[in-house]
């Protein structure tokens, strides 16, 4: 029998309102409160083997460690599915039942079903990491907002994957079409020019753009860092930077550098030929210059360390983290302008 | 501009002491291919393998494929500029020994090739798992650099290619196919009530190993120009690139340029097929400015109504076909694209560089960083090690059990944007 495990609040765990939110984590066995509908409309294909329940309030003021302790509650029971709510539009509750599902999705690697009402702020924060039904907005909706659940669950359970009763993941998803790509494309170009209408298969998405900063007024009292998303890296590529789609990004040091060569230095990006790059570094992160533009007091100061990753293939999500680490870094050694190089 | 097409069906490839075509199966004399394929001074050595559909191999890592093909009327041959002179190719009768492939391995040349298995779940996404494959594992001499390196291996290729090809000439077709695209007031008048449809026919010219050629000319020198469709038929566009195997567009795939056939598939009946522009994908804003605005210009001087726009690559190409996009657009003539996705390995991520509002009309051959395993095979032709260095590997995507663990951006034409292939992707 496929073992479910469900997170509740202190609310429908039946403990109490807004007093008792700062209640702790607790696990009990077996079903709670709104469990009990669920583990009915699972009509014996699941059966809900334990219960983790925490106030509303100490989650969200404790987010990361309550998640780890939640976590290790519901791992304790080998849950197979973990069942999260619903929350309808409980705005702290919405947020722990996804915290909840991003956890179980990351650490245990099994799926996650829930229940929000669309406008829920969870639901957009953590909709990719479990299939949430759209509920109503209040308690008074769980009648049918716990068998759709339960559909969900049972499909799960017979080794389908949903495609259908819950909110979009936001996900991109590969599958074989059943026409080639050139003839997909005429298909629809024939419909377009028809003024029929056609659904494209990647809606664009809007991007954000960064404003520039307002220019340095002198250099020559600016402490300058280097980060180059070209792959420069020390002879050798200690640690591994993937040629495409790069996990992580490199800190190297450049006190003791004055010029890069092919002694010292190579690129780890795929997107280029290497030859010119893996002669002479510089030509991608000019150490040199700069150190001669310090020397003759033309920049104030440099950063100790460069930061390096390959801009190849490297998704957005991963390029946005890396930045937001190196950015912080910068800032605890008051840079104040970098020099961004790429390829 | 008129071509025959004779295709001869390629069921079996085997080793023969004759290279030639006898029921269905190419057999290769393969002392005498390894010596023609192995003609230049810049080559140590060539080896001749034989892949088949449904076999446990696995061939790594993948340079180009090309098809075997020769022209029997009509000006020029295969490959011109490379094979031939320049003489102008797509009419007469091109025969093609259609099901067969020469597939380039060898020492890696840059980070961005690819992987092909002729079974199991690698095979899914690569077309030439479906290809009865010549294999020619060719090591340049000692002390080459990468850029000629690279060259050296595309011309072992192509006379690889043009040898196989020359055993179709005697050979009575299976079927033969007729393609006809006329000068441009001819072919406007003949069906005046179809809409009139251009192919943009994007071409991947980055430069440092991202390069295509037409009649042996880099595109990147080239300012778009008008093409014949049949041109490709005869080899008129090749690659030249080492951009990641999914989505650059082997030689076998610009001979057989799937846009072009299905177009034509529809030529008369529901559209008029007017022609190409080849355009690049250069570096710089200027040039990519300046080839945006001849190649609207140019569907524009067509008077086409409707335009399908295919891209070569990914990143900075985004900008050119967004580029391409708004302008061809920005003149009231409808356009499709088509690209793949760069979605990051959880598909959570925004999938092109770039982005327009007018590309209403997108089709995608799917997310190159979905992450697949590829089971272990019996024969491996090439370096399996390179699985931790091409672009969609990592260290460790070779396990010590032979399996690879990789990105589907490993995989020859797994995301082609020709559209080749019938991967694809929704948000789920």
């Amino acid at each position: 029998m496929p073992r479910i495990v469900h997170y509740i609040n202190q609310f429908f765990a039946q403990i109490g309102g807004e007093e008792k939110a700062d209640i702790k984590p607790e696990k009990r066995d077996g079903f709670v409160g709104p469990g009990q509908a669920l583990n009915a409309a699972l009509g014996g294909a699941g059966e809900i083997v334990g219960t983790v329940i925490c106030g509303d309030s100490y989650f969200n003021e404790n987010l990361e460690a309550v998640s780890k302790e939640v976590l290790e509650m519901i791992r304790s029971f080998k849950p197979d599915i973990v069942v999260v709510g619903p929350g309808f539009n409980a705005g702290r509750y919405g947020m722990a039942c996804g915290a909840v599902a991003k956890i179980v999705d990351e650490e245990l690697n099994i799926p996650v079903v829930g229940g929000l009402y669309e406008e829920n702020p969870g639901l957009e924060i953590y909709k990719r990491h479990g299939y949430f039904v759209a509920t109503g907005n209040s308690a008074a909706s769980m009648r049918t907002a716990m068998p759709a659940m339960a559909e969900i669950v049972k499909k799960l359970i017979a080794g389908e994957t949903p495609t259908e009763g819950y909110v979009l993941k936001g996900l991109r998803q590969n599958y074989f079409a059943p026409e080639r790509g050139s003839k997909r494309a005429v298909n629809m170009l024939l419909k377009k020019i028809k003024g029929e209408e056609f659904v494209t298969e990647y809606p664009m998405p809007v991007f954000d753009r960064v404003d520039p900063q307002p220019a340095v007024k002198d250099m020559r009292k600016a402490r300058v860092a280097l980060v180059s998303s070209g792959g420069p890296v020390p002879k050798g590529n200690p640690d591994r930077i993937e040629a495409s789609s790069a996990s992580k990004f490199g800190k190297y040091s450049l006190v003791d550098i004055v010029d890069l060569d092919s002694t010292n230095g190579e690129t780890a990006h795929g997107g280029y030929d290497p030859v010119y790059a893996n002669e002479d570094l510089d030509r991608v992160l000019p150490i040199d210059v700069i150190k001669e533009m310090v020397a003759a007091g033309q920049i104030g100061s440099l950063h100790d360390f460069w930061y390096s990753t390959t801009g190849n293939g490297t998704s957005v999500a991963n390029s946005k983290q890396f930045a937001k680490e190196i950015a912080e870094e910068l800032l605890r050694d008051d840079v104040d302008c970098v020099i961004l190089t790429s390829t | 501009m008129k071509l025959e097409i004779g295709n001869i069906l390629i069921k079996d490839v085997q080793f023969g002491d004759k290279t030639e075509v006898k029921n269905a199966t190419l057999f290769v004399n393969q002392k005498e291919l390894a010596e023609i394929a192995g003609n230049d001074d810049r080559i140590k050595s060539v080896e001749v393998f034989l892949a088949r559909p449904g076999e446990s191999v696995r061939i790594i890592p993948v340079k180009d494929a090309i098809e075997p093909r020769v022209k029997v009327e009509g000006d020029g041959g295969i490959f011109p500029g490379f094979m031939t002179g320049v003489e102008q190719v797509g009419s007469g009768r091109t025969h093609v020994l259609k099901g067969a492939a020469v597939i380039t391995t060898g020492r890696i040349v840059g980070f961005q090739e690819g992987i092909v298995d002729m079974s199991g779940t690698g095979a899914e996404y690569t077309p030439f798992s479906k290809t009865q494959n010549v294999v020619l594992k060719v090591e340049p001499v000692d002390g080459i650099k990468q850029h000629e390196h690279e060259l050296v291996v595309r011309l072992a290729g192509f006379r690889a290619a043009n040898y196989l090809g020359e055993a179709g000439k005697e050979v009575k077709p299976d079927e033969v196919k007729t393609y006809e695209t006329k000068p441009l007031l001819q072919q406007a008048a003949e069906f005046p009530n179809l809409p009139k449809v251009a192919y943009v026919y994007m071409l991947q010219t980055q430069g440092l190993l991202h390069n295509t050629y037409y009649y042996g000319v880099d595109v990147a020198e080239i300012v778009p120009t008008f093409m014949y469709p049949t041109e490709i038929m005869d080899g008129a566009i090749v690659s030249g690139n080492c951009v990641s195997a999914c989505d650059k567009n082997p030689t076998y795939i610009h001979c057989n340029s799937p846009v072009i056939m299905d177009l034509y598939e529809e030529h008369g009946k529901t559209i008029n097929f007017l022609g190409c522009v080849i355009t690049n994908e250069n570096v710089t804003l200027q040039d990519k400015e300046r080839s945006s605005n001849m190649t609207a210009k140019l569907i524009e001087f067509l008077g086409a109504e409707a335009v399908i726009i295919s891209e070569e690559g990914f990143g900075n190409p985004d900008a050119d076909l967004v580029m391409n996009c708004n302008k061809i657009e920005g003149k009231g003539i409808k356009t499709v694209l088509i690209t793949d996705e760069y979605a990051g390995q959880d598909g959570g991520s925004q999938s092109l560089a770039d982005s327009t509002p007018l590309g209403n009309a997108c089709v995608t051959a799917g997310n190159a960083n979905q992450v697949v395993v590829l089971p272990p095979m019996d024969t491996i032709i090439g370096y399996p090690e390179v699985a931790n260095l091409i672009a969609g590997g990592w260290e460790g995507s070779l396990r010590p059990d032979g399996s690879i663990e990789a990105e589907i951006q490993v995989i020859t034409s797994a995301t082609n944007e020709l559209g080749f292939g019938f991967l694809t992707a929704k948000t789920a």
